[in-house]
């Protein structure tokens, strides 16, 4: 029974597939005569016409690019110009015989062998009828040479270009960008009309940011075209419309001057205007020379820069996690007092460690013979860690956690840069999630004093100053004042706002603040060396991170540890303390002390900036 | 059984190269097909391509690339594919499912995975595996199918259309969706489902217009009056017809076409290169060129009829019709009857995904035309 169900079905289905197949080839039948029936349109019947349109077929639709928007500083200095500059090129179609041009060229420009082998390579590269640069930069004296003999060379045409240039070259290199030649990948999400013309685009930096106001409109121009499609009349045109002028918060002397503060070390320097947020000064060192990746940058140039173990590309103002060290202490001393953990009469007494109950390890003091009975402030100006190891450990972590968010620990700033990185500040819940552990005590005095998981980069530590400065207004960082209505953290990175202010009782700013005055201005602070000489207060607090850890008996002696393994120095800062106009953050990597070497390098930027006008 | 082998020993013995081509399970007929149309598709390619030996010699080696591929698959045994259908189509949609994730997070559309040395689309993939999914669903059940069968069918090929639509790849969705619609129609859909199906399409094309991003509203409006906005849009579209009407009953000869050489066609070794070949070539280039098509699709059709299971045909049936419809799209739009979506002319656009995936749907056809055994099984 089932058998012959299946017979009938087959022999059934058969004759509907053998159906299906004589109804397919119809339509494709059908669909090919609906082809050639347009075809023969087109070709025979509309032959006369379009003939007739090919050979008037003399205009050409060519894109005027619009000159990039310049960049330029607080003051107008220009970061990004654009300069003309004449490249000779060469339509190879164009030109009857291509070897001897090429040979009379050579001799009319002085071309070096090189140059023509590169013209060869880049020809094969090319189509025949598109035009190859033969040597790009003219001089006005060659461009004048040929123009004489030009009759002389068909499809041989000098052409004027834009070309960016960054006249401030690497010190600038990690805000500015640079821009290079558009490659495949962009080239697929790009509008075709808005970049036709246009050969290059913003790669890093404000550059890439803000890469649509920059940009500009693309104009076009309707060309008149002989048959060999040399251009002979310009018939009309729509003129392009230039990018748009950024002009940055940046001040690039005081931009030098950090840089030059900075000397040899590596690290980063973020200076911000406290009560905007503007960014007054950014460096990333070591940095690098962006001009030559406009032309596309040589590979061996290229790997040199790629492999260097200093990361010169690496953006560390940016990008670059370190640990806060003791630079964290007068947050954590907030969260105390806010917390209402602590009275700030409240001794605490450091015999140069300190003990968790029940545990024999001994969290170590910076200072062997320790600090004796301390309070709030003394701990801050002195930096004393086991006052800090008993605040945290009384805190507790997630409690610190949630209070060090507000002011942007482990949080993105929102800078109008993108790529930028968050940083970490520990909980229990991330803990269990990232490392799948438990927390345990000790992690929280280690967390207390800015070591362990905690991980800042440089402008999240200048951002959490400035706030600090602001007394609790919490600000986003920025290059390029934001137009109205488009808030530039919006653009970048989505940031958490936890709120316009951070309220907290106004002691307990004035007892930080002025503790970290006394930083500055005491001679116990940790950083009294650069207090001298100046008519206003600065605020300040000195860190030391650790790279290296250093075991339980062994003693750390800073310059007897090789160079890449000292302690990181940081130093935060804002002045005048009272009324702040600048709040920074210094990174010396591998620079041992914070209060030797971050805090000097901080005093320079804060005394250009203030020096004249106090 | 005995009578079975010795008619076997009769219809394989022939020629010794015969027997050696049977034995890579290479269709002759279909292979020289392929060759010829790729030959004639590299001639034009030099000329469109602006006499670029570089260009000319990356296509050639993606042919050939593609072409061991093909080969590759022919050798598998159509019950195998029918076996790895579900399998592969999984593997489709998961990895469709994961462009779409990592798209989002590098924020802008992708439609590819970086594997590190090659980028690979998934929905090629689902080109292939969509149609063979469709037709091992049918082939457990009795044709035609019935109604509750269409609507798992629909749902089958709605999936990976939806998340390519959503890359967004509006052609390639078409084409996925055409490719398993195709299956449904081999299988003897009935007439009054299929009516029924083409005004549900024909009323979603609004809804479709909602979610069309500006770039494709564009082009349809440039399709529907190209001469609105000569300059901008609709440039392509006219440049295009002026190329082909230009080109005449003879065409103006190899390397000779103007309206490609003087840059006035776009996209011209790519989307648009049969407009180059209408120029250079004329009426008559362009029939030649659609009866090497029609000369491979019947023999397509051939080896669907001969095929001797239900799998195998319903497979093979689909695949040619699929072929046929990227190559009616791309010179329908080329010539100015459809509008522009990004499908390349079939073996003859520069370029190698679509490349290699069509070559490996004729290793398929290959694959069931040289398995056969000879009596059904």
């Amino acid at each position: 029974m089932s058998r012959h169900l299946t017979i009938r079905n087959s022999l059934y289905e058969n004759r509907l597939l053998l159906n299906r197949v004589v109804v397919s080839a119809l339509l494709i039948v059908a669909a090919s005569l609906g082809l050639v029936s347009r075809l023969i349109y087109l070709q025979v019947v509309g032959y006369e016409h379009f003939s007739m349109l090919s050979r008037d077929n003399r205009v050409k639709i060519s894109p005027l690019p619009p000159p990039r928007g310049l960049i330029l500083d607080r003051n107008g200095e220009i970061l990004a110009d654009n300069i003309p500059t004449y490249s000779l090129e060469i339509v190879p179609e164009q030109t009857p015989d291509l070897r001897s041009t090429v040979s009379e060229l050579a001799k009319l420009l002085n071309l070096s062998d090189e140059e023509i082998n590169r013209f060869d390579s880049l020809r094969k590269k090319h189509k025949v009828f598109d035009s190859v640069p033969l040597r790009q930069q003219l001089t006005e004296e060659e461009v004048a040479r040929f123009s004489v003999k030009m009759p002389y060379f068909p499809g041989v045409e000098i052409h004027s270009r834009l070309l960016r240039t960054y006249p401030y070259g690497a010190l600038a290199a990690h805000v500015v960008g640079f821009v290079g030649r558009i490659n495949e990948a962009e080239l697929q999400k790009l509008d075709p009309a808005t970049y036709s013309g246009t050969y290059h685009i913003g790669k890093t930096g404000i550059e890439n940011a803000y890469e649509s106001e920059l940009h500009g409109k693309t104009g076009y121009e309707e060309i008149e075209i002989n048959v060999q499609g040399r251009s002979i009349n310009v018939l009309g045109s729509t003129q392009p419309v230039a990018g748009k002028e950024l002009r940055l918060t940046l001040d690039i002397q005081l931009q030098k001057i950090a840089n030059d503060a900075l000397g040899d070390y590596n690290g980063a320097i973020v200076a911000l205007e406290p009560d905007s947020g503007e960014v007054l000064a950014f460096v990333s060192k070591p940095s690098f020379d962006p001009n030559p990746f406009i032309h596309g940058i040589g590979r061996e140039e290229y790997n040199t820069l790629k492999i260097s173990p200093e990361r010169p590309l690496y953006n560390r103002a940016l990008r670059g996690f370190y640990p806060p060290g003791s630079t964290i202490k007068p947050f954590v001393a907030l969260a105390g007092l806010e917390a209402g953990q602590v009275s700030p009469t409240r001794r605490v007494i450091c015999p140069g460690y300190y003990l968790l109950p029940g545990v024999s390890h001994r969290y170590r003091d910076w200072r062997k013979g320790g600090h004796g009975g301390i309070d709030m402030r003394n701990a801050i100006v002195q930096s004393c860690d086991v006052y800090f190891y008993d605040l945290a450990h009384r805190i507790g972590i997630d409690r610190l956690h949630a209070f060090l968010k507000q002011f942007g620990f482990g949080e993105l700033t929102g800078i109008d840069l993108a790529g930028e990185k968050a940083g970490l500040f520990p909980s229990q819940k991330w803990k269990k999630k990232a490392r799948k552990q438990k927390w345990f005590p000790g992690e929280t005095l280690i967390a207390g004093i800015g070591q362990g998981y905690v991980q800042i980069t440089p402008v999240q530590l200048a951002r959490s100053t400035a706030i600090l400065a602001n007394r609790g207004k919490i600000i986003e960082p920025h290059l390029v004042e934001p137009a109205k209505g488009d808030p530039p953290a919006e653009r970048f990175n989505p940031i958490q706002r936890p709120g316009r202010f951070i309220e907290l009782a106004p002691e307990s700013w004035k007892l930080v603040i002025d503790a970290m005055v006394e930083v500055v201005h005491s001679p116990r602070g940790t950083a009294h060396g650069i207090g001298g000489g100046l008519s206003y207060k600065t605020a300040g607090k000195t860190g030391t991170a650790q790279v290296f850890s250093v075991g339980q008996n062994q003693s750390y002696k800073g310059m007897r540890v090789e160079q890449k393994l000292r302690d990181h120095a940081l130093f935060i800062a804002f002045a005048p303390a009272d009324a702040p106009r600048i709040a920074i953050a210094v990174l010396a990597e591998n620079g041992g002390h914070g209060a030797s070497v971050a805090a000097p390098i901080a005093r320079q930027v804060i005394e250009h900036y203030l020096g004249d006008r106090p | 059984m005995n009578i079975d082998s010795g008619i076997s020993a009769i219809k394989m013995a022939p020629r010794p190269t015969s027997q050696f081509v049977h034995k890579l399970h290479i269709d002759v007929p279909l292979l020289s097909g392929l060759l010829v149309l790729s030959g004639f598709a590299l001639i034009v390619l030099y000329s469109a391509g602006g006499q670029n030996l570089n260009v000319l010699l990356r296509q050639a080696t993606r042919l050939g690339f593609a072409l061991l591929i093909m080969l590759a698959i022919a050798q598998i045994h159509p019950r195998s594919l029918k076996r790895y259908s579900p399998p592969l189509y999984l593997l489709g949609i998961a990895l469709l499912a994961a462009v779409l994730v990592i798209g989002a997070i590098g924020k802008g559309a992708q439609r590819w995975l970086d594997l590190g040395i090659l980028r690979f689309q998934p929905s090629e993939l689902t080109k292939l595996s969509t149609p063979m999914m469709i037709a091992w669903y049918l082939t457990a059940r009795a044709l035609p199918p019935r109604f509750g069968q269409l609507v798992v069918a629909a749902v089958l090929i709605g999936l990976p259309t939806l998340l390519i639509a959503k890359q967004p790849d509006l052609g390639t969705a078409f084409l996925v969706a055409a490719s398993g619609s195709a299956v449904l129609f081999i299988a003897g859909m009935s007439w009054r489902y299929l009516m029924g199906l083409t005004a549900v399409c024909a009323s979603a094309l609004p809804a479709l217009w909602y979610f069309m991003r500006d770039y494709q509203r564009d082009r349809v409006l440039m399709f529907l009056n190209p001469e609105a906005d000569p300059l901008g849009r609709g440039y392509h579209i006219i440049q295009s017809k002026i190329a082909i009407g230009s080109g005449g009953l003879y065409g103006k000869g190899w390397l000779h076409g103007t309206q490609a050489h003087l840059e006035f066609l776009p996209e011209r070794s790519t989307d648009f290169i049969f407009a180059v070949l209408a120029e250079e070539f004329g009426l008559l280039g362009c029939i030649g060129l659609l009866a090497i098509y029609l000369f491979i699709l019947s023999r397509c059709f051939y080896i669907m009829v001969q095929a001797q299971d239900t799998y195998s045909r319903l497979l093979s049936g689909a695949l040619t019709l699929t072929f046929f419809v990227y190559l009616f799209v791309n010179i329908g739009m080329v010539i100015g009857i459809l509008p522009v979506v990004g499908v390349p002319l079939p073996l003859v656009s520069y370029g190698g995904t679509s490349m290699v995936t069509l070559l490996a749907s004729f290793g398929m056809l290959m694959s069931i035309q040289t398995h056969r055994t000879l009596l059904p099984g």
